[in-house]
């Protein structure tokens, strides 16, 4: 299939990626080329096959802790993590122009 | 002090108790040989001298007192720079991450700390854990100890030539198709990736949250069973960590194969898989023949299908992930960050590196509308028809034994070009992971320009001691060497 720089575009925006038009033309080359080997998978018929998302064990290889309230990181110590921060709060550019 | 590069956790006990060296003595020389070499190594991307030097006070005050300094008592300890260590950088070997301080410690961490390990710094990965050489690092590639002009392989290189090197007797790696294995199988080391859910990924920098594992890499089974008794086990801040009863694998290892039935999957030994790798595999089945397993030959006929399968799942999975760094909370914001939209855009391209963003170009284009059933679905189902082949091969045989990568250590720059090829290499790790079974490498002797080579075995759910004890029987019976 066909992977246009205008897909890959709108794939980066999604993603929030900003890309040149280089790697825009690249990421379009190389996405094609992986859609292009991973469409054997449809080689298998998957009828009827439930989908595996997950390890799953069961019973005691699968506990669920008490839904009990306990602490946490503190919001200092949160805070400390961010590029900008201040009065309690993360700080970001203005969103709202008055 | 004895030849620091050679130490194991028994031999580091031993001199502690013996009072030969301290664990202070240890630590600096850790921290000596770590730093004077990094330059031409790029094993390490930090180090942590301070909470080194911390922890091997500790224990040397438990030796003065006679006290137990714990199963990893005094032992140097590498730590993966995609597991976070509190108030010390963790980067993820990216620039999204570059400064940022890790804020708690991973249950691993904590884990192998109260056992007594002293962790001297946090080693070079791919970026993200995304890749096999090494070479997606965003600051430097780490080299292979036993060739400086080849990759130590990846993701988890730094922490394999962190044991191969001399540098640590063990680290810690994480695992999502071969991280762990494939680095140990290029440098010459064990590297063990668990069962999924056999070790908390609480803390580990989540990549493909079905698919990642922490685990450990040494120069002997015997070190990495003892790290993995450390670190396994239920955790109340990771539900996906199994609640089983965690055996002492250290303590119960033993160096008995015979009777075990082992696995050989036609499937990994044909097309591709370089030939003198092949004789060396070959070579060292027969050697677990002679030490009386029963070597079957086994079909997993789904093999083909599994990289398909996994770099539509990882990938949909790490887009998911990596939305977290948006510049805002705790990944590094870009300076052009006008309006907010500005910010997430421009911190994102200023933070991830190329095979980074390919990949949440992909995970992101077959999650969009309209290719979800596709890609993502048809990838799980495919994922669990490579599970079913396993499952089916382990009611037939104990172990699956098979090779861990298709080729020795490659040239620095041989593979970068062409990211298909890349991920191609990786066939032999990425089925076991993908049914969440445990696997490990196990060095297997060298290739005549003397690359190592490493065997892979395969064992079921939680089934970690047979596994083990396979690998402790063959290095017992001067498998490593070949």
């Amino acid at each position: 299939m066909k992977i246009t720089p205008e897909q890959v575009r709108k794939v980066a925006r999604l993603a929030n990626l900003r890309l040149s038009g280089e790697e825009t033309v690249r990421y379009a080359a190389d996405l094609e080329e992986i859609l292009a080997y991973v469409d054997q998978l449809n080689e298998l018929d998957t009828f009827g096959v439930e989908p595996m998302a997950q390890v799953l064990h069961e019973g005691n290889a699968a506990p669920l802790r008490p839904d009990a309230p306990g602490p946490s990181l503190d919001q200092a110590t949160a805070l400390r993590c961010a590029p900008l921060a201040g009065a309690g709060h993360f700080k970001v550019p203005k969103v709202i122009d008055r | 002090m004895e030849d620091y590069r050679e130490l194991t956790i028994e031999s580091i006990r031993r001199g502690l108790l013996d009072r030969r060296f301290s664990a202070t003595e240890l630590a600096r020389e850790a921290l000596r040989v770590g730093e004077a070499e990094n330059g031409s190594s790029g094993v390490f991307i930090s180090f942590t001298p301070e909470r080194a030097l911390a922890a091997a006070a500790r224990v040397d005050s438990k030796v003065a007192a006679g006290e137990d300094t714990g199963p990893l008592g005094g032992v140097p300890l590498a730590v993966k720079d995609v597991i976070m260590t509190a108030g010390e950088r963790t980067t993820c070997a990216s620039r999204a991450l570059e400064d940022f301080v890790a804020p708690y410690d991973a249950t691993a961490v904590e884990r192998v700390e109260r056992a007594g390990a002293v962790i001297v710094g946090k080693t070079n990965c791919d970026e993200f854990a995304m890749g096999s050489s090494n070479e997606n690092s965003a600051f430097y590639p780490a080299r292979n100890p036993a060739a400086p002009d080849r990759v130590p392989g990846g993701s988890s290189g730094g922490s394999a030539a962190a044991v191969a090197g001399g540098y640590a007797p063990i680290s810690l790696g994480s695992d999502t198709g071969g991280s762990i294995r494939q680095p140990a199988s290029f440098c010459g080391a064990v590297g063990v990736m668990p069962t999924y859910g056999r070790v908390s990924r609480y803390g580990l920098v989540a990549f493909a949250s079905s698919l990642d594992h922490i685990g450990p890499l040494s120069r002997t089974v015997r070190d990495s069973a003892a790290v993995l008794g450390v670190i396994a086990g239920a955790d109340p801040y990771d539900s996906t960590a199994a609640g089983l009863e965690v055996p002492d694998y250290a303590d119960r290892l033993e160096a008995d194969a015979s009777g075990l039935r082992i696995g050989v999957p036609r499937e990994y030994f044909a097309e591709g898989l370089e030939r003198e790798v092949g004789a060396r595999i070959e070579a060292g089945i027969a050697l677990l023949e002679r030490l009386g397993c029963k070597a079957v030959e086994i079909s997993l006929p789904h093999t083909k299908y599994a990289i398909a399968s996994y770099y539509l799942i990882c990938t949909a999975e790490a887009s998911s992930n990596l939305a977290r760094y948006d510049g805002v909370r705790y990944s590094a914001r870009s300076a052009e960050s006008g309006t907010l939209s500005d910010m997430y855009r421009n911190s994102r391209a200023e933070g991830f590196g190329p095979e980074v963003t390919r990949r949440i170009i992909l995970g992101t284009y077959v999650l969009s509308a309209g290719y979800y059933d596709a890609y993502y679905r048809k990838a799980q189902e495919v994922r669990a028809l490579v599970a079913r082949d396993f499952a089916r091969a382990f009611e037939k045989v104990d172990a699956i034994v098979a090779p861990v990568s298709p080729f020795p250590a490659f040239k620095l720059g041989e593979k970068t070009s062409d990211p298909l090829q890349m991920y191609l290499s990786d066939i032999y790790t990425i089925t076991g992971s993908l049914a969440g079974i445990a696997g490990m490498s196990v060095p297997c002797g060298k290739s005549r320009e003397g690359l190592p080579v490493g065997m892979q075995i395969l064992t079921n759910h939680f089934r970690e001691q047979t596994m083990l004890n396979l690998g402790h029987a063959f290095e017992a019976a001067g498998g490593f060497e070949g």
